[in-house]
């Protein structure tokens, strides 16, 4: 772009990845319009699976119990749709509050602890969470979930359509938001405080960082996104059942998160699609061959990334430079 | 008289019977430069660690410019202008060397934790990142990361993360440690470059170093002070000879 | 009061299944520092060996079951030397995904060879008689899983602590390299290490069927449980993980009769309380 001054061309490289995201958008909505319903699906679970980059990719923690903070949206969408107000904003701001809520008080207890200690606590909380959903049955349906509340035009403007097309439009855009907001604010001091805690520690702390006050905020912050991502499936599916704070779905979020590539959040983005999309097409098999393939998949990977990994890194590491949330500066 | 910036009073450690560290009264003024040397085992390392408050005394006190920050956090202690370096480096491996001294920056101007703006547009801490990795000979590192790094020149970010800490107490854990050879004068040079009013207190192995650099010194020995005095007096100190030198053809 | 003998007796006997399970994963973990998710996969493995040996084949429950528990431990070890240890230096998240993929080809493997339902083993009939006790009457299948369970414990301490096998491993464990100049067989000692892990799952898989039903997503279902009793009880301690997986199992049949509507939330909240006052293992006092 010999035209162009240094702040357009940062400007542009930023924009690009959104414009090729928007590019493949449209693609899917005039190509595959059958495929909507599944695609607004997939796009909500890349919402949560961002949310969860955020704390395993920048903040370092491995978590197996996001999901708790998934469902607490989910419910508290489906609950407000139900009793209070059909707005689908709404709703998506109830979510969001009810993950931060329950990120922030599980957070302050669980972020005293490190390593296997904090892990497993965090499969306790949100098995906690989903017991204590399916006791109080009268307010979330228990087994059967919680179902039965429509959802209003968006904006006053569109209902929901049968075919999902404003389904995924909705979330599409509300996916695009989220994820230009999360990188912005990963791109901020912040954001390279939770990636000096994930990387090291005693650094941290020899700056004179408060440590557990950053991850607390990184762990609420992250809920945030996870409630706005299970109101927005509540949303579109109009149902909210008790897998949503399960264990499987807090494994799976971790795998798709792997399969892309943790710490840049497209790669949360990638690894939703890749594995959902697989998902998708095998469990039209037998469910279990679907098991197969995904286990198959996964041993491989790891057996081969020695020798992929060296030969990848080299071309992803130019790449992630241009749409890596840290920008290298060019040189003045 | 001056308030002595570092002090400690009565400092002691124990883990159960085993005595660590004994009655350490030491203090130093803006601008000293006392070395700290002691046979291996002596506890030089666990007085930092006690100093920085990443270890919890059994008695005494530490004070800071006067003021006692014995129960201060190790974050506290540091925004009130007391610094480390690590024996072994301690450095984020993969995040670029300029970055992190912005990181020291902004936890120093209590901007770490701000959210909206991006790093990029903290125009002032960038420039006084690289004003500082300048000062080092380092500016052409700025986009590199510690593991492409050299260990001396790791070393380096260290003593420039410190800087941009503007401590008023500087503590060096061993900064020679694992450099080699063709990589001393880098690192020596970075520590000449330190303000003159800064006090700073240097644990070191290489005694030509120490006594190069320092003032003052202070031999630990099986955790209690065995000597304090200049460098000279110190090398024809009889108790020090045979603790310690003595050892030495 | 008979409840309470009850939930006593049935706590003790699930927690002793708990604990057999456990014990393989927590020395692996615990001391290989080899983090395995799919050990669930040979608690299933055992159960449906089990299950095929005594059912379909005919054989008695007495010869069946230690065939069974051998083969579990045979392929456990098989598949350490064949695929697991090429992983010992790879980084935690690695070894978790791979295992994690090995417990689904083993979940898609029992569907494929033995279809979706539950399996059954048939108890023979000198199993299902109560045995009398004095204080009270006890069905003997609850007998034979609490002795079990204390036979593990005795022998598995016995072995860490005073075998050679056991300072073999703990020294193998400390220093690869030191231990291998020294004449220590390395790769013996973590093959049969990680074999009689697998057995011993295998056998608690088989002992705590009733209890644990048989079917495909066992390995995935009760992963949780097990990883809860190695983490409570602390990585690498049997005595510890004996004691977690005790409580626990009380705790949970004691919910289960009193307050069933609330699911295992106590069970939860224990390990909560647990591990946020002992961090390091029940047995380990904090740390200085």
């Amino acid at each position: 772009m010999p035209n162009l001054s240094p702040n357009a061309q940062q400007l542009w490289r930023q924009f690009l990845p959104y414009a090729v995201l928007m590019a493949i958008a449209g693609f899917i909505y005039f190509y595959f319009p059958d495929q909507l319903p599944l695609a607004a699906r997939i796009v909500a679970i890349a919402i949560f699976v961002m949310s969860l980059d955020l704390v395993v990719g920048y903040g370092g923690l491995a978590t197996l119990g996001h999901s708790a903070l998934y469902g607490a949206g989910a419910y508290a969408a489906g609950l407000l749709a139900m009793h209070v107000s059909a707005n689908p904003l709404l709703g998506l701001l109830v979510g969001a509050c009810a993950g931060a809520v329950l990120a922030g008080i599980s957070g302050l207890f669980l972020l005293r602890y490190e390593g296997l200690t904090f892990l497993m606590l965090t499969i306790a909380i949100s098995q906690i969470v989903q017991n204590l959903a399916s006791k109080f049955r009268d307010w979330t349906g228990g087994d059967d979930g919680l179902s039965g509340f429509m959802v209003d035009k968006i904006l006053g403007l569109a209902s929901f359509d049968l075919q999902g097309r404003v389904a995924f439009v909705y979330c599409f855009v509300v996916m695009v938001i989220c994820l230009w907001l999360m990188r912005r604010l990963m791109a901020s001091p912040f954001g390279l405080a939770c990636m000096g805690i994930h990387q090291n520690r005693q650094r941290m702390a020899a700056l004179g960082t408060q440590i557990r006050w950053q991850l607390l905020k990184l762990y609420i912050l992250s809920g945030v996104f996870a409630g706005i991502s299970g109101a927005l499936a509540a949303q579109v599916a109009q149902i909210v059942g008790l897998d949503t704070l399960g264990f499987e779905l807090s494994a799976e979020a971790l795998v798709m998160l792997v399969l892309g590539g943790a710490g840049n959040l497209w790669g949360a983005l990638v690894g939703t699609i890749i594995f959902a999309s697989i998902h998708h097409w095998a469990s039209t098999l037998n469910p279990y061959h679907w098991l197969f393939i995904i286990g198959g998949m996964l041993m491989l990977m790891v057996l081969l990334r020695e020798r992929l990994g060296r030969a990848l890194s080299a071309r992803l590491h130019a790449l992630r430079r241009t749409v890596s949330p840290i920008t290298v500066r060019t040189s003045a | 008289m001056s308030v002595p910036l570092l002090e400690t009073r009565q400092l002691c450690k124990s883990f159960g019977g085993l005595h660590v560290t004994r009655d350490i009264n030491l203090s130093l003024l803006a601008g000293d430069k006392v070395g700290l040397i002691g046979p291996n085992g002596a506890g030089k390392t666990t007085l930092i660690n006690l100093i920085t408050g990443m270890l919890p005394p059994s008695a005494g006190s530490v004070h800071l410019g006067g003021e006692d920050i014995s129960h201060l956090s190790q974050a506290q202690r540091v925004r009130r202008g007391l610094v480390r370096t690590f024996q072994i480096t301690q450095l984020a491996p993969t995040l670029p060397v300029g970055r992190q001294v912005e990181m020291a920056i902004h936890e120093r101007e209590g901007s770490i934790g701000r959210m909206w703006k991006p790093l990029h547009a903290y125009q002032n801490v960038q420039d006084e990142a690289l004003a500082i990795l300048q000062s080092l000979r380092m500016a052409s590192l700025s986009c590199r990361a510690p593991i492409e790094l050299a260990y001396g020149e790791q070393r380096m970010v260290e003593v420039a993360l410190a800087m941009a800490l503007r401590p008023r107490v500087l503590l060096l854990d061993e900064p020679m440690a694992g450099v080699p050879p063709g990589e001393r004068q880098v690192v020596l040079d970075a520590l000449a470059s330190l303000p003159s009013n800064l006090a700073i207190l240097m644990i070191e192995h290489d005694i030509d170093l120490v006594f190069n650099f320092a003032d003052r010194m202070l031999v630990l020995a099986e955790g209690a002070l065995l000597a304090e005095g200049s460098p000279l007096e110190i090398r024809r100190h009889a108790a020090v000879r045979s603790a310690y030198l003595g050892e030495e053809a | 009061m008979a409840l309470l003998a009850n939930i006593l007796i049935d706590g003790i006997a699930y927690g002793m299944v708990l604990f057999i399970i456990a014990v393989g994963l927590s020395v692996t973990l615990g001391l290989m520092r080899f983090v395995n998710l799919a050990h669930g996969a040979f608690a299933m493995t055992g159960g449906y060996l089990a299950s095929w040996l005594v059912g379909l084949q005919g054989l008695p429950f007495a010869i069946g079951v230690p065939i069974a528990v051998a083969l579990t431990g045979l392929i456990g070890a098989l598949l350490e030397v064949l695929v697991l240890r090429r992983l010992y230096r790879r980084s935690e998240l690695q070894q978790v995904l791979f295992t994690i993929g090995l417990t689904f080809l083993f979940v898609a493997t029992a569907n494929f060879l033995a279809g979706p339902e539950v399996k059954l083993i048939a108890l023979p009939g000198w199993l299902k008689t109560p045995v009398d006790l004095g204080i009270r009457t006890l069905p003997a299948q609850r007998l034979l899983v609490i002795a079990a369970g204390l036979v593990v414990l005795v022998l598995s301490a016995w072995v860490m602590g005073r075998s050679r096998f056991g300072v073999w491993l703990r020294a193998t464990v400390d220093n690869t390299g030191a231990a291998a100049s020294l004449g220590i067989p390395v790769k013996r000692v973590y093959a049969l290490t990680f074999g009689f892990g697998a057995a011993l799952a295998g056998l608690g898989g088989i002992l705590g069927a009733e209890l644990m039903p048989l079917e495909p997503y066992y390995p995935i279902k009760y992963l949780v449980l097990v990883l809860v009793v190695v983490a409570v009880g602390g990585m690498g301690s049997i005595n510890g993980s004996a004691a977690a997986a005790l409580a626990l199992g009380i705790i949970e049949t004691a919910s289960k009769y009193l307050a069933s509507d609330w699911g295992s939330v106590f069970f939860f909240l224990a390990m909560v309380l647990f591990l946020a006052c002992r961090p390091h293992g029940l047995l380990v006092a904090r740390r200085a």
